[in-house]
């Protein structure tokens, strides 16, 4: 296994890894959050970040039993886990569905074999369709990732692409633009001058506008700046975070926003693997900080995360987390340019407001 | 050495030096020929100061005077030199400001004295800054002594430079006085020739005191110093003396001279120059050239020549950071204290907040106080482009003075708009003359005067002193690889098609971008502008015009487009904490912009605006 070169997310690389410890740690961590969080409804879960289609079935079933033991579970509960679209992989796609996964995530990320392996993806377009064609078959609900903006790539070689991935039979896609992030085998290749060909702004707006235009001439609007559905097929777990709802996170590298007691809490774990596999197994608790939320940041999280929907927020529920209401005038100098549209209680971006929310968010952010 | 290094006493007592034994002097040279080291060398030949307390430049103070190589304040020193003839002599050097920036100032302190070195690089030749300040002493009717400098380095030609300084300066240069300054050759002929050349001051010890003010400064501990050459009469410690043009009566608590640091004396006389203090609080109080007597028995006539300071270049200074402005106006009020030519006044701009309105000697003075306000204050400052003093003749008949384009008043008023034009002196060598002409005719240049001197050429061009301040120095330097040398000095006002020029950013005039442009240079001026600003605005969530206009005349126009696209691709449950402080950062970044109606300018967009390197 290598790890991508644009990824930034917490993924770490292993040869072999013993289950059985990981096993003890996740089933004690549930415990513990399960123990100061006893009583609510669990509505998702998600196996994410990294490859968790290194794991085997038995230990998603071992997690999958303790959660139901830990709390009440909603009747439609979403549970999915992200898989690489490889051979080895999806020889375990049966495996994850008896362990109760009812959702797959698939990071296929192109359908072009030289821009897979820039991308620095270890699988093959035909492998990818193949492990998607077993996943449709096992799975209720699958969705894909693609990258695009890629380097070199042009508007019309991204709509053949974006049109062969809309006519598969799809109900939830993941469009991410390539972003250069810092920190990143890209980010310092970018650095340095040496990653060429990418799309200027006004390039990648293009590709961005034609995104959303095919997405909803084939029935799959964008429900959040990246994330397409078709209606009722969206992520219930990503809409958590979105909504600004509360989740735990376990494992190395996961954040959580929990309330306990009436308070709110931002946690977040070590992100070395083996060093919270440790920690949990010396002190019982993989956490490695625990932080109150003002109620000022809580209602600039869910500002920030509530307008990547195309529903956008509730301005009560804004106020009564800020303690103040949102600047009237930023507001309606926002919506004069037609970057947000304002409605009763709805505040919510417009499909160009969307596009350039960082924008919109630096103007409705209070200092 | 022939020089008799006796430590020179203490104190010295108070008698009076025979004014034939006196010889008062300054150096008129050029930028790194020499003057400095030249200096050096005569105080320290003479003993003045010990070998153990040499530094390079003991006359520069200024850090800025020492970096640059110029000199800002006048600066004397007296020295004490046994001359071949067995006399004693005191000769006072006055070291004057070099540049034309301080021309007023330059020419109090060659009424000063009595005659001057001519000190020519014998590598270089003669420079314009040469010429500009030997015609001020020629003017001051001294007796110049020529000396070639550098003669210890294989490219001087004494024979060459000796004839340029004939013809072009016109004075006798056969016995030139040949050093080098570096290594001590000719040093101790200087000194001779300063005491068999020169001619000794006049004036008459028992007629009532008559003293002129050649330059002030402030000193933290002993308040103002002020530089004074006695004419007629004595002075003496605990004198009331007052000051005929301000008027300001004050008692004498120290008297003293320079050697180069101070030393107190009982008394000057007639043909002395040194120094007192008399607890003045502001350098404001004192003006260059004027004269000083005594309070109960005071001179019947000022001395000639006194004219109050006249800023000829203006323009704002505002900080970058707005909460630094209560530190910039305390700098720039501890500034003046110690110079009197520089004005200042609050100004207003609703692009950059508040700032001063400052007036300045020339563009050499604006960037010294410019430095020291940077440097000394740690004050970061937006500098708007300099604009000179417009002569506005009203339909009314009465005139009015524009020191800054944001009060010109509507067009109807005004029946015609004068501005200033300079007498610009450049030495170039040949190969580049081509270009500098091109460069003077496209600033709207009239050729006055075209010679040789050697393969060096001299132009004089009759120039709009608004088309100097702007760039000038810099393409000057640009098109010649720093080999031209340029001075100026005012000749007057005369009337042309000028023209206030506005910069329009979403349809809102930016006051700090206005300015008064030539009519037949004002398109090229705005479209460089209106391209300028394109760059260095960053894009809005809407399309910007950004216009260059005349009256209500669009003369340049460009659009900068709306931001297409900026929007973070993932965000999830862990990414919100680190995109909350990525916007936190951005958030702070924009405290650093003007808002300008709708649109947010960068503090550094103003700065490179005007910068327009062409």
């Amino acid at each position: 296994m290598a790890k991508c070169p644009y990824c930034d997310f917490n993924s770490h690389v292993a040869a072999s890894i013993d289950q059985d410890r990981w096993q003890r740690a996740y089933l004690s961590e549930i415990d513990r959050i399960g123990a100061e969080t006893r009583g609510r409804v669990l509505n998702t879960v998600f196996f994410g970040g990294g490859t968790p289609s290194l794991m085997q079935p038995e230990l998603v079933a071992a997690i999958m039993d303790r959660i139901r033991a830990t709390w009440p579970t909603a009747n439609d509960l979403e549970v999915t886990l992200e898989a690489n679209p490889t051979s080895v992989e999806a020889a375990r796609f049966i495996g994850y569905r008896n362990a109760g996964v009812n959702r797959l995530s698939m990071g296929v990320q192109a359908l072009n074999d030289d821009d897979l392996r820039r991308l620095g993806r270890l699988h093959s377009v035909a492998e990818a369709r193949a492990a998607f064609d077993i996943a449709r078959n096992t799975f209720d609900r699958v969705s894909f990732d693609l990258i695009y903006a890629r380097q070199d790539q042009t508007y019309d070689a991204w709509r053949a692409e974006l049109t062969e991935a809309l006519s598969m039979a799809v109900d939830h896609l993941s469009l991410y633009q390539l972003t250069i992030e810092q920190g990143t085998a890209f980010g310092d290749r970018y650095a340095r001058g040496k990653l060429r060909g990418l799309p200027d702004e006004d390039d990648a707006g293009d590709l961005y506008f034609l995104t959303q235009d095919l997405c909803e001439k084939a029935g799959m609007e964008a429900y959040e700046v990246s994330n397409h559905a078709q209606n009722g097929s969206e992520s219930r777990h990503n809409m958590i975070y979105w909504r600004y709802g509360d989740y735990a996170g376990i494992g190395p590298g996961a954040h959580g926003r929990v309330t306990i007691d009436g308070q709110r809490y931002a946690t977040d774990t070590g992100l070395s693997p083996a060093n919270w596999l440790e920690q949990v197994e010396k002190t019982g608790s993989g956490e490695q900080s625990r932080s109150a939320i003002s109620g000022a940041d809580q209602a600039a999280e869910y500002l920030m995360m509530g307008l990547r929907l195309r529903d956008g927020i509730s301005l009560a529920r804004y106020e009564s987390l800020a303690g103040k209401p949102l600047n009237t005038n930023n507001i309606n100098r926002l919506a004069d340019i037609e970057m947000v549209s304002h409605q009763g209680d709805s505040l919510r971006c417009t499909p160009n407001g969307r596009a350039v929310l960082n924008a919109v968010l630096r103007d409705l952010l209070p200092d | 050495m022939p020089i008799d290094q006796r430590p020179f006493p203490p104190h010295i007592a108070g008698i009076m030096t025979d004014l034939k034994n006196i010889r008062n002097f300054s150096i008129v040279a050029h930028i790194d020929h020499g003057k400095s080291t030249l200096a050096d060398r005569l105080i320290q030949l003479t003993g003045t100061v010990a070998e153990r307390d040499m530094k390079a430049q003991l006359l520069d103070n200024m850090d800025i005077e020492r970096e640059r190589g110029i000199t800002i304040k006048a600066n004397t020193v007296r020295i004490e030199y046994p001359a071949k003839d067995g006399q004693t002599y005191v000769l006072n050097l006055i070291d004057t400001p070099g540049h034309v920036d301080f021309g007023y100032e330059v020419s109090r302190s060659m009424q000063a004295v009595e005659g001057s070195l001519l000190v020519v690089d014998a590598t270089q030749g003669v420079e314009a800054q040469t010429l500009a300040n030997v015609y001020q002493a020629i003017e001051a009717d001294h007796e110049i002594v020529p000396v070639l400098n550098k003669i210890d380095l294989p490219a001087a030609d004494c024979e060459r430079v000796a004839e340029q300084i004939e013809d072009v300066i016109g004075i006798d240069a056969s016995d030139a006085v040949q050093i080098s300054a570096k290594t001590g050759i000719g040093i101790p002929e200087v000194l001779e020739a300063i005491v068999t050349r020169l001619p000794a001051p006049g004036g008459d010890r028992d007629a009532p005191l008559k003293a002129m003010l050649v330059d002030s400064y402030y000193d933290a501990y002993l308040g103002v110093v002020v530089i004074i050459r006695v004419i007629d009469g004595v002075v003496r410690k605990g004198d009331k003396i007052k000051m005929i043009k301000t008027g300001g009566a004050y008692g004498i608590d120290r008297l003293g001279v320079f050697r180069p640091q101070m030393q107190d004396i009982a008394e000057l006389g007639p043909g002395e120059i040194g120094f007192f203090t008399a607890s003045i609080k502001l350098v404001r109080d004192t003006r260059v050239g004027d004269t000083i007597t005594h309070e109960k028995k005071p001179c019947v006539t000022a001395l000639p020549g006194f004219k109050p300071a006249q800023p000829v270049v203006f323009c704002g200074l505002f900080p970058v950071d707005s909460a630094e402005f209560e530190a910039l106006r305390d700098a720039i009020e501890k500034l003046a204290l110690n110079d009197a030519s520089f004005s200042y006044e609050m100004e207003t701009s609703a692009a950059l907040g508040f700032g001063f309105r400052c007036g300045f000697l020339g563009l050499l003075h604006l960037e010294v106080i410019r430095d020291r306000l940077e440097r000394e204050y740690d004050i970061d400052l937006i500098t708007t482009a300099p604009s000179v003093v417009y002569h506005l003749h009203m339909k009314d008949g009465s005139m009015r003075e524009l020191h800054n384009p944001a009060d010109m008043p509507d067009l109807t008023y005004v029946d015609h708009i004068e501005e200033p034009r300079i007498k610009a002196t450049i030495l170039v060598p040949d190969e580049y003359l081509g270009d500098v002409l091109k460069l003077c005719q496209d600033r709207r240049g009239i050729q006055m005067d075209l010679t040789y001197a050697g393969s060096r050429a001299m132009v004089v061009y009759d120039l709009p002193l608004n088309e100097v301040v702007f760039d000038f120095y810099d393409r000057l330097k640009s098109v010649t690889k720093g080999y031209a040398s340029f001075d100026y000095q005012m000749i007057g006002y005369r009337e042309d098609n000028l023209v206030k020029m506005q910069v329009l950013v979403n349809d809102e005039p930016v006051d700090a971008l206005s300015m008064m442009v030539h009519r037949d240079r004002a398109e090229a001026r705005g479209r460089a502008m209106c391209e300028k600003l394109k760059e260095l605005i960053p894009r809005h969530m809407f399309k910007i015009p950004i216009q260059a206009a005349i009256g209500g005349k669009v003369i340049a126009r460009e659009t900068l487009s709306a931001m297409r696209k900026d929007v973070t691709a993932k965000c999830y449950g862990g990414d919100v904490t680190r995109k909350k402080k990525l916007l936190e950062k951005q958030k702070a970044g924009k405290k650093k912009m003007r808002q300008f109606g709708k649109v947010e300018i960068p503090q550094q967009a103003f700065i490179n605006a005007l910068k327009m390197d062409d």
